[in-house]
């Protein structure tokens, strides 16, 4: 792709270096817009881990998923993927560390971090991009979407490999 | 939405901190959040400048143009608002193929490029339309066909099968996007209920001057 778009713009007679610096213009501007908008959510989520506040809402909900034969080492990740993308992929390489990479534990958690995004960040940059405030419902889908993706890969997984 | 759930994460951690004598460690993640918004902004310059260069290049070759017109039928289905034909299309369906190729880094220039177009379809600056809604739904399901990332830690870590997540991500992946796409479709019907459409709030005398400054209208190409 990154020698394919310039030969072919070429051939069509683009000036491509022109083209390409016009483009990439936008790109510093658009960086630099987003960093209020990812300040402000990174604050929040780094302030919420730290207080403890995410490990008292995960004491609640680990003993219903151990009922179900669910190991509840993956959960913290179902709360973490949505919230930040590193954070979620340092968890699950934690998880394939000590759990081995081919247990249950590790097959889940590679499932999960592969078919779930990070929505908060997803939308906050996407948004933040072009100054949008009200984000209307597209929140609550992503969430929802994250949960189903959460719940699918854990159930998939233990039907392939449990 | 968004704003009660940023007042709340900080109220409650806050809070959670005072009581567990954490305020060091609250005081600490506030920097340390703030360091690593910069820190993943400055991270981006590199790709977004790089891969939006390249989409220029794409976009002023008719290259874009082309994809729209052969995927159209798709995009028109979940994006029934947008124009036939508008560039903004053409972002979209290379962010849809990014992601799916696991080009996560590619995506993000591409959609926020298709952001931008939609934007400009936008009757109200500051309140996202359903298109874009459903844009971000596609990219929060993360339509995922090769998890690389995934397969190199894997690696790593001396997986027998490090590829064995293939299948697996792929099952779940189609069952969030499925759902991604449903309940988005509900959202749209429930909005278009609630509050019937009203006339767009442009005049013929409103140009995007006229809205209060957004932050990225000095990069508007």
């Amino acid at each position: 792709m990154i020698t394919f778009i310039p030969l072919y713009a070429f051939t069509r007679k683009v000036p491509v270096y022109e083209s390409f610096v016009e483009g990439a213009k936008d790109g510093f501007g658009t960086a630099i817009a987003i960093i209020p908008h990812l300040v402000g959510m990174l604050v929040a989520i780094s302030v919420f881990r730290a207080s403890g506040a995410l490990d008292f809402l995960m004491g609640f909900i680990a003993p219903a998923l151990q009922g179900l034969g669910v190991p509840p080492e993956v959960l913290p990740l179902g709360l973490l993927r949505p919230l930040t993308g590193t954070g979620s992929l340092a968890y699950t390489t934690d998880l394939i560390r000590v759990h081995g990479p081919d247990s249950l534990i590790g097959m889940i958690a590679s499932t999960i971090q592969g078919s779930t995004d990070t929505t908060l960040y997803v939308l906050t940059v996407y948004f933040g991009a072009v100054g949008i405030r009200n984000g209307r419902y597209a929140l609550k889908v992503g969430l929802f979407s994250d949960i189903v993706g959460f719940v699918a890969a854990i159930a998939i997984c233990m039907l392939a490999f449990g | 939405m968004i704003n009660g759930i940023w007042l709340a994460m900080i109220v409650i951690g806050f809070v959670f901190a005072a009581v567990n004598g954490r305020m060091d460690e609250f005081t600490a993640a506030v920097f340390d959040g703030a360091k690593s918004g910069v820190t993943v902004s400055f991270g981006l310059i590199s790709v977004l400048v790089f891969w939006m260069g390249m989409m220029r290049v794409a976009e002023d070759a008719g290259l874009l143009r082309k994809i729209a017109r052969l995927l159209g039928p798709v995009v028109g289905f979940l994006f029934p608002d947008v124009p036939k034909g508008h560039p903004a299309i053409g972002y979209i369906l290379s962010n849809m193929s990014a992601n799916l190729l696991g080009l996560g880094n590619a995506a993000t220039p591409m959609g926020i490029k298709a952001m931008q177009e939609l934007q400009t379809l936008n009757p109200d600056k500051e309140t996202a339309t359903p298109a874009m809604c459903t844009l971000l739904a596609l990219n929060t399901a993360s339509i995922t066909l090769i998890p690389a990332t995934l397969i190199a830690i894997r690696l790593n870590f001396g997986s027998a099968e490090p590829a064995g997540i293939v299948g697996t991500t792929l099952a779940a992946t189609a069952v969030a996007t499925l759902a991604a796409i449903a309940a988005d479709r509900l959202f749209r019907r429930l909005t278009l209920l609630r509050r019937p459409p009203k006339p767009p709030a442009i005049r013929p005398g409103d140009s995007a001057r006229g809205g209060p400054a957004l932050p990225h209208s000095s990069m508007k190409g």
